[in-house]
Parts: C-alpha cells; sequence; structure tokens
C-alpha cells in the first residue's frame, strides 16, 4: 500500500498550473511555515469568470496534490462557483487523503477563498 | 539506481545473520526451558550467545546480558529499573537529555506521573551534550542518568566515557540507549562506565524483534513481563532463540569489519556532506566530525521534506526527514528543535544514513539528485520566494 492514491502522486509529480500571474487580480496565501505548509493562489479574473490560476505551495505531497487539484477545479469557473468549493471535494477529486492529511485540502479551499476575498477588496476600493 | 539509505531506521540483515538462524528454526527448535536434547541443545546456544554478546560489548559476564524484543524494551527496562531502585533509596530525581529517543522520553513521562522528578538536558548546535552541565545538574537525590550513545537522526556521539566517569564517581546509576552505536563504534561498558546499555539488533543488520539490555551485575532490574523463569526472572516469555542466535552473529560480523567499514564509511559520509554543502542556504546537523560513520542529516531553507522525500523516491532513494508531516503531529523532530533549528528550517530536513556496502558512484548519484529535487521544489515554493526577493531574512 502507498501512502498516497494514484491520484494524489500524479498531481504532485506532475502539478497543474505551478508559478506566478504576474499582474494577478486577486492573490490569496494561507497557512504558515512553522506548520510546515504555506499555499498561495494566484487568480486572474475576467468578468466574474476565472480565467486563469496558478499557486505555489510550500509543503508535503498532498498540500501540493491538493493545491493542484484545487486549481484545476476552479479555472474557468464563475466566481460564485469557486467560492462553493470545499475541502471535501478537494480530497475527493484525488480519490481520498490519509486522515492526517485532510488539513491541506481544508488549506487549498482556504487560499482560494482567500484570494477571491482580495479580489472583492480590490474591486471595492477602487 | 536503488539506494537504500535510510540504515538508521533499520538495516538489511546480512547472510550471515540470516544463515545463523535457520538451525535454530529446523532442527534446534526445542524450547530453551525443557529438559529433552533439543531443548538443552537450545539453551546451550543461547548461553553462548550470550557470552559472545556480552564480550562484544566489553563484559566478561554473560550474566549481564538480558535479552529483549528490541531497543525499546530494553530502555523501558533500563528506566524503569533504575527508578525503582531510586525509590528505594528515596532518590526520586533523574537526569536525561532533550533528544532522547521516544522510549526514553515517553518511559520517563510515565515515571514523572509516577512522582519522578526530570531534568532534561540541553543539547548544543553541535548535537552534543556538555559534561560540565550534567555534573551541575547531578543532585544526592538523583538516581539515574540516561544519555543516548549516539544520536539517532543527527549522528552525533556523545562523551559517554566522561560522563559515565562523571556518574560512577557520584555513584549515580548510568543509563545509555546505544542503539545507533552498538555495531557501528566501538563500545566497551567497563571502560566507558556504563551500568546499563540498551542495544537493537536491526540497526547493524540483524533481525527484527530482537535486542539486548546489559546491566552491570549489582544494578537490578525490574521485570516488565511476568509468567516466568527466562532471563533470570528478569524477562518472561520464551526465548526468541532464532533472532537471537542471529543477532550475535551479525554482531559479531559487524565488529569484525567495524574499523575497515567505519574508514570507507566515513569517507564516503565526507564526500556527502561536501557535496550537499554546496546547495545554498542549507546546514549540516550535528557535529561534523563527532558524529556516527553513515550519517548525513541537512536542513535545506525554503521546501519541505515530505515532498523532498517523495521526490528522492521517485529517483529510487530511500531516506528519512525530520518534518511535521512525516511524523504525523504538526511539530517537526525534537532532536532538530533541540539542537536549535527553528521549525520553518527543520520541516526542511534529510536524513540520510549510508550502509557499509555503499559506493562513490551512490554518493555521487545522491548529491546529483538532492541538488535537482531542491532546486525543483524551491522553483514553485512561496517561501524560497519570499527569501530571495528579499521579503525574509535567509536563516540559514
Amino acid at each position: 500500500m502507498a501512502l498516497y492514491s494514484e491520484k494524489v502522486m500524479d498531481h504532485f509529480r506532475n502539478p497543474r498550473n505551478v508559478g506566478v500571474i504576474e499582474n494577478a487580480d486577486g492573490i490569496g496565501e494561507v497557512g504558515n511555515a512553522k506548520c510546515g505548509d504555506i499555499m498561495k493562489m494566484y487568480l486572474k479574473i475576467d468578468n466574474d469568470i476565472i480565467t486563469d490560476v496558478k499557486f505555489e505551495t510550500f509543503g508535503c505531497g498532498s498540500a501540493i496534490a491538493s493545491s493542484s487539484m484545487a486549481t484545476e477545479m476552479i479555472k474557468g469557473k464563475p466566481l460564485s462557483e469557486a467560492m462553493q468549493l470545499t475541502n471535501q471535494a478537494v480530497a475527493e477529486a484525488l480519490d481520498g487523503l490519509p486522515a492526517h492529511k485532510i488539513h491541506c485540502s481544508v488549506l487549498a479551499e482556504e487560499a482560494i477563498k482567500s484570494a477571491i476575498d482580495d479580489y472583492n477588496a480590490r474591486k471595492k476600493a477602487e | 539506481m536503488k539506494i537504500y539509505a535510510d540504515n538508521a531506521a533499520t538495516t538489511k540483515m546480512s547472510r550471515t545473520a540470516i544463515d545463523a538462524m535457520i538451525p535454530y528454526m529446523e532442527s534446534v527448535y526445542g524450547n530453551p526451558s525443557s529438559l529433552y536434547e533439543i531443548g538443552q541443545d537450545a539453551r546451550e546456544a543461547l548461553e553462548d550467545a550470550r557470552r559472545r554478546t556480552a564480550a562484544l560489548i566489553g563484559s566478561s559476564d554473560p550474566s549481564t546480558i538480558i535479552f529483549t524484543s528490541g531497543g525499546s524494551e530494553a530502555d523501558n527496562q533500563a528506566l524503569l529499573s533504575g527508578a525503582e531502585l531510586g525509590r528505594l533509596k528515596g532518590k526520586m530525581h533523574i537526569i536525561s537529555t532533550k533528544f532522547e529517543h521516544h522510549a526514553v522520553l515517553h518511559s520517563l513521562k510515565r515515571l514523572e506521573k509516577a512522582g519522578f522528578e526530570v531534568t532534561l538536558l540541553d543539547v548544543h548546535e553541535d548535537g552534543l551534550i556538555r559534561p560540565s552541565e550534567l555534573e551541575a545538574a547531578i543532585r544526592p537525590d538523583t538516581c539515574l542518568v540516561s544519555v543516548m550513545y549516539a544520536n539517532n537522526e543527527i549522528g552525533t556521539i556523545q562523551p559517554i566515557r566522561e560522563i559515565g566517569k562523571i556518574c560512577r564517581d557520584k555513584g549515580v546509576i548510568f543509563h545509555t540507549d546505544a542503539v545507533q552505536a552498538v555495531g557501528h563504534i566501538p563500545v566497551d561498558v567497563e571502560k566507558d562506565n556504563i551500568d546499563m546499555l540498551s542495544a537493537s539488533a536491526h540497526k547493524f543488520h540483524g533481525p527484527k524483534g530482537t535486542g539486548f539490555l546489559y546491566a552491570r551485575k549489582g544494578v537490578r532490574l525490574t521485570s516488565l513481563i511476568e509468567g516466568g523463569a527466562q532471563e533470570r526472572m528478569k524477562r518472561a516469555g520464551t526465548e526468541n532463540v532464532p533472532g537471537i542466535m542471529s543477532m550475535t552473529a551479525a554482531l559479531e560480523e559487524s565488529c569484525s569489519r567495524m574499523s575497515e567499514d567505519s574508514k570507507t564509511l566515513t569517507a564516503l559520509r565526507d564526500r556527502l556532506i561536501e557535496g550537499l554543502s554546496r546547495i545554498p542556504h542549507s546546514v549540516l546537523n550535528g557535529d561534523p566530525v563527532k558524529r556516527l560513520p553513515g550519517n548525513v542529516n541537512f536542513c535545506f531553507e525554503g521546501i519541505e521534506g515530505e515532498s523532498l522525500l517523495l521526490l528522492l523516491d521517485d529517483k529510487g532513494i530511500s531516506a528519512s526527514s525530520g518534518s511535521a508531516c512525516t511524523s504525523g503531529s504538526l511539530d517537526p523532530s525534537h532532536v532538530l528543535l533541540a539542537i536549535g533549528r527553528i521549525h520553518d528550517v527543520a520541516h526542511g530536513s534529510l536524513r540520510l544514513s549510508l550502509s557499509e556496502d555503499a559506493t562513490p558512484e551512490e554518493v555521487e548519484y545522491i548529491i546529483q539528485a538532492v541538488s535537482e529535487v531542491v532546486a525543483y521544489l524551491r522553483g514553485f515554493s512561496p517561501v524560497w520566494r519570499d527569501l530571495t526577493s528579499g521579503k525574509k531574512e535567509f536563516i540559514l
């Protein structure tokens, strides 16, 4: 038995949407280095649609896989839909995570919400 | 390439150790407590193993060896016994260190609950304790000192002889968890002034589930397992004769090869340290010289250890890390924290423990693979971005 599902290992080995969006419309960063996980999400938003998303993650295999999967699940989606993304949905899409790694999927959910919040705050300030 | 570089976790059994086991499963399978021939043959083999084991750690008295299920059991029994002897004299203070194995630390927790007071000595950044600080910590009511011979994570070798001498002079029982040392570096219970010592077979190419506890004559052991007269009433249960015979053969082989093996291994270790030191913003954990011949332990800033291990596994390298993610808790290794590495850096640790048959080619391959993986992970680490952009200051 491997530690992680094939899906987790695939997203860990070949993470999707890795990197930075230079002129992002929303940026969210959650976690802290003390606990060993930091996720940073960059969103490009057009007409309330997430047209592009990138991530950077400092963390374990499941943290990297959760970020990767979460970006895939919101790319091209309306903001309202992205706001509904739950950590359970991320974990399920990865064919499950070990019990002590569930917090990685929670971080992915929080990172996306934080990036959307940042976008909304910026819009409000305009 | 497949490289097993986690020999501090466990080792591959040697052919000698496997061969030594088989006769005691196939033909001499009797119970050593039985009076008929194959029982008595097993008894004879067992007592021969006890004599040989004692001699290999410098004890001339076979009755000082109690065979156990491994290092953890030996540690538990040693601490409980030392504490029990203290309690009889009204001495309820125990000294140990902050970076012991959990078999020791958790036993101490239990003793604390039972009314003992425990002082854990600081470990300095070089991964060593200072004998002068131990001496200063000993009180009239100190009954036991437990200091590991060599650390399982960072491989540092403590000044055991000096520590033993201080304890002997002060009349305090001295136990050492020598699980990582026995079979790898010279250990001599007489010269090192050791009263109790724990060892484990699977760390020196013997089988899992077998170990021993040395207790100097006069140090009365408390039994953890009741139910029979085996091991001089100190450890009930039918003796694991195949395991014990195998462990003895493995230890003999390791000790006979030790001086030669440690020379080649030390050279490989030093080359590995040199190669990994070239990775920017990294640090070797533990003293570079006073360390086990095969142990290398690094922290790399800006990355997390578990993802490092998984990618090294993909490249055929088995290693370990002190990151929280590999421990199942939120805290990184207590050993790295004890030597002053802060959480952020301790999460990015890597332990490589080489076996005696490691080759220079393997070491070069490891250096190349680790350098690549660290650079790759830093490439999308937000921590690394903050460090390189100057938003955060480098620690290493």
